[in-house]
């Protein structure tokens, strides 16, 4: 892997020392630190990473634009009008204002409000107002040169439809970048289908960012936490299911496959959750509902594409979420919920029936949200120091068990690494 | 607008009566009562004032038929974990905009939600608008559509109860 590579490391502050218990035990710094908070901007957001910015369908057509995120820097994705998609800084070249305030938008080119120093959609300085001053009395200097002051651009990529981009120069192909184990699952969510916005979420949870990659590292929590899947049979410990992790330990898929013959909970199972309950049933059935639209055996398959993106795939509800850090402490995430292009007004009903589950609001939402937010509090607040990630032993990589946090400890083998722990 | 205008100042009377019982329940945390103001074949969705706009879909909650509502009032109040915390609206500025032949009124609402989770201080969690239209059932309003759309589009952490 490139960044094993990046060994010029200071030696960490004798505070952030790693523990001697190796991927066993997590120390809370990783997750409070403003220290490590920076290193992770400079060596990850800013480093060799790819980051999802957005689907092309949300700029479709020659000329529209959307206000992005490249971790917690603010980055233009335009499609010039040649059909091009470009990813710049939104920080004006003169005096740095984050000239492009709409979410989305469209225009033949950005203008500065400051003191409209103009820019096309591929993020070249066009135009300096007064460049030659008034009278030939002030402006610019001769030897000023448009093309030197552009906006910094990054290198973009896209895959079938979602597009990338990275500050490095000289990043590998985003195929690469997240290996075929991983490759394999988003191409059955994005199989080069057009997709069709059906609207966004967006929500702040006060924990670490890094938080939310290993709740979809963790099977563990799925049947313990959200009583919701258990009580009405949407995911139960006895399914199949499986922790897919790349080679590198940071991408990863969690996936569940549900039972041809549909949900159900076996006597076993239900002895060992609390939550589950004959006496609860769901009055409207469609929308445990499963129509098996994708070529997979999985029912199920959420994703971590390391390092700000999820790929929702939850029965037949579609998602992204862009993770945008907002220090050690905070982060804000953007859902972009969708279906596809061709889809019957029913089949896009189902998947909007569906997203009851997922969002800030859904079922799961919450849970995860709160669950999040109380370990934040309880690391900020406490004496005791250190998360336990002792499920399956020192297993890591793939696994076809529930009851392991195998993906939590790929990532962190891997984070070390790039971090220098 | 079709009906007199003393006849849209009862109607606005009665649609403010109808918000402030809504809101009781809902401030009371009785959210199994909350499916009872809707009609059988009600939608009710919250979503952001970024997707009403543009006419996107999507809801935060998004429900179609009172048994998804009933369903959404049964996880909440049987499955779903949250911290405790109270609820307050504050319903204002009610605009009957009008009455279809078949009696079917369209109206709108500001509201605000306050919340306070135990231990910290009293936050606005969202200000936004209902986007009504009612019916009348044996003499009484109830909700065909409410769509609560919301300006506050980043959700602090999480939106458990209805609006």
């Amino acid at each position: 892997m490139p960044d094993s590579a990046r060994t010029e490391t200071p030696a960490a502050s004798p505070a952030l020392r790693w523990p001697s218990d190796g991927l066993s035990k997590i120390p809370d710094w990783v997750y409070t630190s403003p220290e490590i908070y920076e290193r992770e901007v400079e060596r990850i957001f800013h480093g060799r990473t790819w980051n999802f910015v957005a689907l092309e369908a949300e700029i479709p057509e020659p000329g529209c634009f959307k206000r992005s995120f490249v971790g917690a820097t603010p980055v233009i994705v335009a499609r010039d009008l040649k059909g091009a998609v470009h990813v710049f800084e939104n920080r004006c070249a003169h005096r740095g204002a984050e000239l492009c305030r709409p979410a989305l938008g469209k225009a033949t080119e950005l203008v500065c409000p400051y003191h409209q120093w103009t820019y096309d959609l591929a993020g070249n300085l066009t135009a300096v107002p007064f460049r030659r001053g008034i009278k030939n009395e002030g402006g610019m200097p001769k030897e000023f040169r448009l093309e030197d002051h552009g906006l910094l651009k990054l290198n973009v990529t896209t895959r079938h439809g979602v597009v990338f981009a990275s500050f490095a120069r000289d990043m590998e192909s985003f195929e690469d970048y997240i290996g075929p184990d991983v490759l394999k699952d988003f191409d059955v969510v994005f199989p080069g289908r057009p997709l069709k916005i059906l609207g966004y979420y967006r929500n702040t949870v006060p924990a670490n960012w890094k938080m939310y990659h290993e709740n979809l590292k963790d099977p563990y929590h799925a049947t313990l936490l959200h009583a919701f899947l258990v009580c009405f049979g949407l995911m139960v410990a006895g399914n199949r299911s499986a922790m897919i992790v790349d080679a590198s330990g940071r991408h990863g898929t969690l996936a569940s496959a549900r039972p041809k013959e549909g949900p159900k909970v076996d006597a076993d199972s239900k002895a060992q959750m609390r939550a589950f309950s004959d006496a609860l049933k769901l009055e409207d059935r469609r929308f445990l509902e499963f129509v098996r639209e994708f070529d997979s055996e999985w029912s199920v398959t959420m994703q971590t594409i390391w390092p700000n993106l999820i790929v929702q795939r939850e029965l037949n509800t579609l998602g992204v979420r862009q993770i945008v850090p907002r220090g050690p402490n905070e982060y804000l995430m953007n859902w972009i919920m969708f279906g596809y292009e061709g889809d019957s007004d029913e089949m896009t009903r189902h998947r909007l029936r569906q997203g009851n589950l997922m969002g800030p609001s859904g079922f799961l939402g919450i849970e995860d949200n709160e669950a999040m937010r109380f370990v934040q509090q309880g690391m900020l607040k406490s004496e005791s120091d250190g998360s336990v990630i002792m499920l399956g032993g020192a297993e890591e990589g793939t696994s076809y068990k529930m009851i392991t946090e195998a993906g939590i400890r790929s990532l962190y083998r891997h984070y070390r690494v790039v971090l220098g722990l | 607008m079709s009906a007199p205008a003393a006849d849209l100042r009862s109607l606005r009377l009665e649609i403010e009566e109808f918000n402030a019982e809504y809101a009781a329940v809902l401030d009371a945390g009785r959210v199994a009562d909350w499916p009872a103001f809707f009609s059988e074949d009600a939608v009710y969705r919250i979503t952001g004032r970024e997707n009403w706009d543009a006419k996107l879909p999507v809801g935060l909650v998004y429900c179609e038929g009172i048994g998804m509502l009933r369903d959404r009032a049964l996880a909440i109040a049987k499955t779903t974990m949250f911290a405790p915390r109270y609820l307050l609206h504050q319903i204002s500025n009610t605009r009957v905009l009008s009455v279809d032949p078949a009696s079917v009124v369209s109206a709108e609402a500001n509201y605000a939600l306050f919340e306070t989770l135990v231990d910290e201080r009293t936050t606005l969690q969202q200000v936004g608008r209902y986007h009504d239209r009612f019916i009348r059932e044996d003499g009484r309003l109830r909700l065909k559509e409410r769509h609560c759309v919301y300006d506050s589009l980043i959700i602090d952490t999480a939106l458990i109860y209805p609006v």
